[in-house]
Parts: structure tokens; C-alpha cells; sequence
């Protein structure tokens, strides 16, 4: 009986110690940038999500999916990436919150929008 | 009386019933004979009578009317795309250009309808300008699809082919008393919007055309259709209304076009849209797939939907003859 005890404790003694050596694997700090980058995928002429929400401060990536280029581009024109083909990517980082309507200038039929709070 | 209701497919029942030309054409006999040139039939008007013929067994172009005018359109070249739907589409360009070639009458000129490249860059518009080289015509009028104006606002696509032309790239010219318009509706395309003329543009066209004589044949030509193909998939012009109120005095109108990479043919009083196919990838039918993408078929049938059209303008006849056909 002791002995299972004496192993119990071992193991939730090493359990707290590796939790206290790697944080990284079991919370996110406001620094770690995977976790305030967020993905949209671009596929089969539309973004995916739509819509999404995201603090300030986060950057977002789209990636183009489609065998047919795309852009990202804000209805106010003040964010626009270039053509993007199949595996090509475009970030943003959103520093100031509001509701982002974005769509593809080739074909405009696909909108999205990013809402930053 | 029976009025056609702008379908977007054709559409047997919706046809004119009415001899609105009075030149003798009976227009349901030649809806139906386009609907077959899908299908390997040659729909000629000729002396205001419509002959048809099948192509099957005949080299092409054996009975290629022979009229005042003959032009090619090719469109949607696409040059520098490389994926599944077509790795070689340079091969196939080659192949309309052959086509082109062989056509019993050689073409006075080519008009191209846009999407001469895949992501406007230089070297694709290199490509496409050395291919025309070998056609049997070097007189070629283009005018620029949304995938050629991608980096600068079509600057470069300017420069390259903008001789001669206003704003984006409008411009008109007469040949063998026909009257050609090469329209510009790929540029400043909106969020959630459809392909777009413009004010200056628009009012460029109205006097273009304003002192022309009615019974002056007019061809225009731009990327994306003028009539509404399918507006969910952004197919169609948002003011192009407007742009054929300015020709609706006109006794024959022919609105040649590209962007949906498949052939279609609508008429309207005294206005024939036809649409071209690409000589790089087919597209689906409208509402046929998730999406309007390049369509994947297998290797022995991509050929048979991709092509070129063949124009004939009789002096004296109101309407162009259009024949479509594929690079098979």
C-alpha cells in the first residue's frame, strides 16, 4: 500500500514539474504568436469562415486552396494583397477594432468579412 | 404574342416566333440549328436562308460560307495556368491556332475576349503575342479579361495593347462597313458585384455610335457577357443595359464575348450574344457545381470542349453567322 502511494505521489510530482518546465504545451500567452494567428482558407470561390471574430491586435492569414488565383481586398480598398494562386498565402495583422468587409476583386461575388473587437 | 424572356440557358420554348427583321429568316428554324452546333451541325445564313449542314465526315470549314467579312474569336487563353483541368495550355492555344489555319476562308482578323493571361504577367503575354505569330492573320483586337489587369490596374496590359484606345481600353473601328466596339468590364468590380462599364465608358459608347447609320451591322466585343448568363457566379455586366439601349436602333447587333468558358447563344429582338469557349479549361454549366472553377474532365474529352468561332457577315443579311467549334 505504501509503496502504490509512495509511485502516486512520484507521478503527480512530475506532472506539476513538467507543467511548470513547458507552459508552452498546456497554455498560450499573449505573446506565443500561434495563437493569435487565425486562418482562413480560401476554397472553391469562397473564404472560409465567412465571418469571424478576433481580438485587437490578432493577424490573420488566408490561404488559397482553389486552383484559381484570389485576392483579399477591404471594400475601402486599404487592405489588398496581391493575386494569390493555389498555396500562396497573405496576412494582416488587425490593430484597431470594426467590422472589416473584404472581398476578391477578381470575382467579387465572393465576400467575407473579419469583425476585430 | 410570344416574347423572348431573356433565359439564360437556351431554351427551345423561349424563341422569337416573330419575324422581327422581315428578311425572311425563320428564327425558330434557326435557334434550333444553333442549339445543334453544340453537336457538330453548321448553321449558315445565306441570301436570308438558312442552311444547315453536319460536320461529321467533312474537314472543317469544307462548306465555310463564303460572305463580305470573316473573323475568328478566340478567348480565355488563360496562358501560364497549369493545373489539373488543362497542364498544357499552351499546346491547346497552338491547337486553335491550327484551327484557325485550316478555316477554308482565312479570317481577316482575331478578336481575342480576354483572359489572354492567367496572372498578367509579362512572360504570359509574351507567350500568347509569339503564338499568333503562326496564325494565317496577324492582325489581332483584344481586350483585357479580370485576369489580366490583376497587379497595376491594368497598366502594363496598357502598354502592351492599349495603342489606339481610350480609358481602360475601349476603342471602335470599321471594317467592310461593319462597325466594331472592343468594351472594357473587368475593371473597379465592386464587393459582391457583377462585371462593370462605367460612366465614361458608357458615355464614350453613346457617341461612338450616335450618327452611325442604323442599318450599319455592329460587333461588340468585351470579356465578361453583356446579358445575364448567371448572375450568381458574376456572370453579367451591371450596366450593360444601358450600353444596349445605345444600339438597340440598330438593325443587327451581334455582343460576342468570353469569361464563362463555354459556348452559348441567346437572341434579343435584333441582338445576338454569343459567348466563346476557352482554349485553356472548360467551366461548368451555370448552377452545375459548387462553384464556376476550372472543370476537370477526362484527358480524351478536354479538347472537345474548348474552341474557337468562326464569323461571317453577308452584306445585305442582318445576321452574322456564328459557328462554333471545338479544337476536336
Amino acid at each position: 500500500m505504501k509503496t502504490r502511494t509512495s509511485i502516486l505521489a512520484i507521478a503527480i510530482l512530475s506532472a506539476a514539474v513538467s507543467l511548470t518546465i513547458n507552459p508552452r504545451t498546456f497554455a498560450a500567452t499573449p505573446d506565443d504568436k500561434s495563437a493569435s494567428e487565425v486562418a482562413i482558407k480560401i476554397d472553391n470561390f469562397s473564404f472560409s469562415p465567412a465571418t469571424i471574430t478576433v481580438p485587437v491586435g490578432t493577424t490573420v492569414r488566408w490561404t488559397n486552396r482553389d486552383d484559381i488565383p484570389h485576392t483579399v481586398v477591404s471594400d475601402d480598398n486599404s487592405i489588398k494583397s496581391k493575386p494569390l494562386d493555389t498555396d500562396e498565402t497573405f496576412t494582416y495583422t488587425f490593430t484597431k477594432p470594426g467590422t472589416y468587409s473584404y472581398f476578391c476583386s477578381i470575382h467579387p461575388k465572393m465576400t467575407a468579412k473579419v469583425v476585430v473587437q | 404574342m410570344h416574347r423572348d424572356n431573356g433565359s439564360t440557358n437556351f431554351n427551345l420554348n423561349d424563341e422569337i416566333s416573330h419575324d422581327h427583321n422581315h428578311d425572311g429568316i425563320d428564327r425558330r428554324g434557326f435557334l434550333k440549328c444553333m442549339a445543334w452546333a453544340g453537336t457538330g451541325a453548321f448553321c449558315v445564313i445565306k441570301g436570308g436562308v438558312l442552311n444547315s449542314y453536319s460536320l461529321s465526315g467533312f474537314p472543317f470549314g469544307k462548306h465555310a460560307p463564303k460572305g463580305d467579312l470573316a473573323f475568328v474569336q478566340i478567348s480565355d487563353s488563360h496562358m501560364g495556368f497549369d493545373k489539373a483541368a488543362n497542364p498544357d495550355v499552351i499546346g491547346t492555344f497552338k491547337a486553335a491556332i491550327d484551327k484557325i489555319n485550316a478555316l477554308s476562308v482565312a479570317p481577316a482578323f482575331i478578336l481575342h475576349t480576354g483572359d489572354i493571361s492567367h496572372l498578367s504577367k509579362p512572360g504570359e503575354f509574351d507567350t500568347v503575342d509569339q503564338l499568333l505569330k503562326s496564325a494565317s492573320t496577324k492582325d489581332v483586337f483584344l481586350v483585357p479579361g479580370e485576369h489580366d489587369v490583376l497587379n497595376d490596374d491594368g497598366k502594363s496590359y496598357l502598354e502592351r495593347y492599349g495603342k489606339g484606345t481610350q480609358g481602360a481600353g475601349w476603342y471602335s473601328f470599321d471594317k467592310n462597313g461593319v462597325h466594331f466596339i472592343g468594351l472594357v468590364n473587368v475593371m473597379n468590380l465592386k464587393a459582391g458585384g457583377l462585371g462593370s462599364l462605367g460612366g465614361e465608358q458608357l458615355e464614350w459608347l453613346e457617341k461612338d455610335v450616335k450618327h452611325l447609320s442604323k442599318s450599319t451591322p455592329i460587333v461588340v466585343f468585351a470579356h465578361i457577357p453583356l446579358w445575364s448568363v448567371y448572375p450568381e457566379w458574376g456572370w453579367g455586366t451591371e450596366d450593360s443595359a444601358q450600353a444596349l439601349s445605345y444600339l438597340k436602333p440598330f438593325g443587327s447587333v451581334t455582343v460576342l464575348n468570353g469569361h464563362i468558358h463555354q459556348t452559348m447563344q441567346k437572341v434579343e429582338g435584333n441582338v445576338t450574344f454569343h459567348t466563346a469557349a476557352s482554349t485553356a479549361f472548360p467551366q461548368p454549366k451555370p448552377g452545375e457545381a459548387p462553384s464556376p472553377g476550372p472543370m476537370k474532365v477526362p484527358a480524351d474529352q478536354l479538347r472537345t470542349l474548348l474552341g474557337i468561332t468562326d464569323v461571317n457577315y453577308v452584306r445585305g443579311q442582318h445576321a452574322l453567322a456564328v459557328l462554333d467549334s471545338s479544337l476536336t
